[in-house]
């Protein structure tokens, strides 16, 4: 296994069993790969999964090699569900259900003066969003919910929705929907929050910054931190004493002559790789030391693929897997 | 530093300003002697084709496109580079959420406070660290939201009393604050707001990481929009008409049951208020949609070349032209080095891998140690292959035709200082 780095973190064996799960993380981490790993992982170890898309880009499913999801879940992967969240597609089911409107004929104006609410107010959009998750979780449709969730700079915003309108709001339907929205968030057995990064400055720095703010403005629990994207350790020190020597201009000579070719470019390449390694291990140390030791913190190996589709899904959760101790 | 005659913008915002303005304004004193360090950034023709050349050109570029691909890092570097090299007084706007351009500017202070929603100068010891002596000046700040919209209430409301109820509203505090994507708006209105000011030659802007970039294109015209609609004005007739308007009844019917009479109350309030600063908002928001459609104003799409963000930034490209906006310049970040694509090279690693006993024998290190050393580096070099060949992939599928395309390589080291920037600045520049 070469994507270890140090000090393996501590295994959080609880993950699985939430019943919520928002993977979230500064776009270009590796969220949504994160979020269908997860998915995968869970089925295969026998739960029943939703796994949605918030963003609706479409990705998800593309991890599983299936078309483009609906607001209508669909079986992508055995024991996998994935959905897109539309939030008017949310507003129809959440009245349908709650007011048993004769639907076709009101809720067009409605829908659309909800749109231009949520232009203003735009808590209105996360609300509805936030309220289908826990709608699945309550209604237990399913044994796993997992959200590829908004970026890090905004969910934030669409965790605390459900507060914020139950500052707003002090009585009405609304306030006994977030009410038991609340009791499902706030409750750490049942839901959760993955942060994904890479060992990289600025994805390290976001993540300790999100972790300060969702224990401040939430009342969501930072359920783990997830790695991504480690670089394998090409050699220890004292192969890297031997690296430097075949580095010399006579030695990196001799052996162009033996290989039949400049061998320049493949030292280079290897001195790139430890310098990139050293920098990373680092920025991790520096993950480390800002979070909560109680939150538990997962690696990813790098992956040299070229495509991404079912098999690499299956890498990550299985890598995923066994850091969680499985 | 010194400036004649202050901001080279102050005169106003007509057209025809364009070209020699910047350089006119920023005759700096020559040092007396050359060789003494810091060294002047020499002042170089700007060459069309090149950022160097989009830059001088233009007053705004609005960097654009995926999250985390060092969209913030290039709109910085881009800044600093015209600050270097172009002198006057240039400005980056960075409208993030995550406070990151204090860190690659090294403006973080404790708690990373040192930059705000007012535009602070970056103090020329930052850059003669960085062994440059700029010929202009580079400004940042960072957009806070929540005083933005203050600003724009205090601005655009009619007197003094209902100023005092908006910003005392319980919904508007909420909308200020808390919600995301109210960020949209504040950006592009705060660019209008600084570039009507007049007071920088050039502005740079990091956009917000937004689900759909194009929420940040779309956010001045659904605002007018909402501002104009005839449901907004539906919301904010009396409680008690509304339950005798037979169109509206229904509506209202549904929405006390959902909403909460109160919370309906402090929305019909909140839009009541809102509706005497409809001019002032509509107005404003046609005249940011114009500017970000203006010649003076371009669009730098920054990406990487994984799959995702191509996919991405491809889709921005394509959006930028079906609305006629200006794709000044596509900026490669962090492309792996092209020697790992080289067949020759390829061919070494191979042999390193398949005969390393061959390899090591004789050299000045334990025969089994550089076996191994040497397995581990082609094989590392095979790896980086695969992801660097998949690289080229994407650059070829990138479809689009902007004025200037920059790859900038993977860097060994963050930037994390204006050193940094500048290295990456230099990349981007040519």
């Amino acid at each position: 296994m070469t994507g270890r780095s140090g000090p393996t973190g501590t295994p959080a064996p609880g993950l699985l069993d939430l019943e919520l799960v928002f993977v979230t993380g500064k776009g270009g981490v590796g969220k949504t790969t994160v979020a269908a790993a997860l998915a995968q992982l869970a089925a295969e170890r026998g739960r029943r999964v939703l796994a949605c898309e918030v963003d609706a880009k479409g990705d998800l499913a593309s991890l599983f090699e299936a078309e483009p999801t609906g607001f209508v879940e669909k079986e992508v992967a055995p024991g996998v569900f994935a959905m897109s969240m539309d939030t008017e597609a949310s507003l129809r089911e959440y009245l349908k259900l709650n007011l048993r409107i004769p639907v076709v004929g009101r809720i067009g104006p409605l829908a659309k003066a909800f749109d231009f609410v949520a232009t203003a107010a735009p808590g209105v959009r996360e609300i509805l969003t936030v309220g289908k998750l826990c709608y699945e979780v309550r209604e237990r449709h399913y044994d796993l919910v997992v959200v590829d969730a908004p970026a890090t700079g905004h969910i934030v915003g669409q965790l605390a929705a459900p507060q914020a309108i139950n500052d707003l709001v002090k009585v009405g339907l609304i306030r006994t929907q977030t009410d038991w929205m609340l009791d499902i968030l706030s409750d750490p057995a049942r839901t959760g929050l993955v942060a994904v990064t890479t060992p990289e400055e600025m994805p390290v720095a976001e993540t300790l910054e999100l972790a300060d703010r969702v224990a401040a403005e939430t009342t969501v629990r930072l359920s783990a931190v997830v790695v991504n994207r480690v670089l394998p350790e090409l050699f220890g020190r004292r192969e890297e004493e031997v690296f430097e020597v075949l580095r010399r201009p006579e030695v990196a000579g001799e052996l162009s002559a033996r290989a039949g070719g400049d061998v320049g470019p493949v030292l280079e390449g290897a001195r790139l790789a430890v310098t990139l390694r050293r920098t990373r291990a680092g920025h991790l140390q520096r993950l480390r030391e800002g979070l909560d030791p109680a939150v538990p913190v997962l690696y990813l190996p790098y992956l040299f693929s070229r495509f991404h589709g079912l098999r690499t899904t299956g890498q990550v959760a299985a890598s995923l897997g066994e850091e969680l101790g499985f | 530093m010194a400036r004649a005659g202050g901001p080279s913008r102050a005169g106003g915002a007509g057209p025809g300003r364009g070209g020699p303005r910047r350089r006119a304004g920023t005759a700096a004193p020559r040092r007396a002697d050359p060789d003494q360090p810091p060294r002047r950034a020499a002042p170089r023709p700007p060459r069309a084709g090149s950022l160097d050349g989009l830059l001088a050109a233009k007053e705004i570029v609005v960097a654009c496109g995926p999250g985390g691909v060092g969209k913030t890092t290039a709109a910085a570097a881009s800044a600093a580079m015209a600050a270097c090299h172009h002198g006057g007084r240039v400005l980056v706007l960075t409208v993030d959420p995550a406070r990151r351009l204090a860190d690659a500017l090294g403006l973080s202070g404790p708690g990373g406070a040192g930059i705000g929603n007012r535009e602070v100068r970056i103090a020329d010891d930052v850059f003669r660290a960085a062994g440059i002596s700029p010929r202009g000046e580079l400004w940042a700040a960072m957009l806070d939201t929540r005083e933005s919209w203050d600003a724009l209430v205090r601005r655009h409301a009619p007197d003094e009393e209902t100023r005092r109820q908006i910003l005392a509203n319980p919904l508007y505090r909420n909308i200020a604050g808390r919600f995301v994507q109210s960020h949209d708006y504040i950006a592009v209105e705060r660019l209008y707001e600084i570039h009507a000011e007049g007071s920088y030659d050039l502005i740079v802007v990091d956009t917000p990481p937004t689900r759909n970039a194009l929420d940040f294109l779309d956010a001045p015209q659904r605002m007018a929009e909402f501002f104009s609609s005839r449901l907004l004005r539906w919301l904010v007739v009396p409680y008690r008409s509304r339950l005798v308007n037979v169109a509206s009844r229904p509506f209202y019917q549904v929405a006390d049951r959902i909403l909460g009479t109160q919370f309906l109350e402090d929305i019909a309030e909140f839009f009541v208020l809102f509706q005497s600063m409809h001019d002032g908002f509509v107005r404003r928001a046609e005249a940011v949609t114009r500017l970000l459609a203006d010649r003076r104003c371009t669009f730098m799409v920054v990406s990487t070349l994984e799959a995702t963000p191509v996919r991405e930034a491809e889709h921005f490209a394509r959006e930028l032209e079906r609305r006629r906006l200006h794709l000044g310049a596509v900026v490669l970040n962090k492309v792996l080095p092209g020697y790992f694509r080289d067949p020759a090279a390829g061919r070494v690693a191979h042999a390193l891998r398949q005969r390393p006993a061959e390899m090591a024998r004789g050299l000045p290190a334990d025969p089994a140690q550089v076996r191994r050393v040497l397995e581990e580096v082609a094989d590392s070099f095979l790896n980086f292959g695969v992801v660097a060949r998949r690289e080229a992939e994407q650059q070829a599928e990138l479809g689009t035709s902007p004025e200037v395309l920059a790859t900038v390589p993977y860097f060994d080291a963050d930037v994390c200082d204006m050193a940094g920037l500048l290295r990456l600045g230099e990349q981007m520049w040519d």
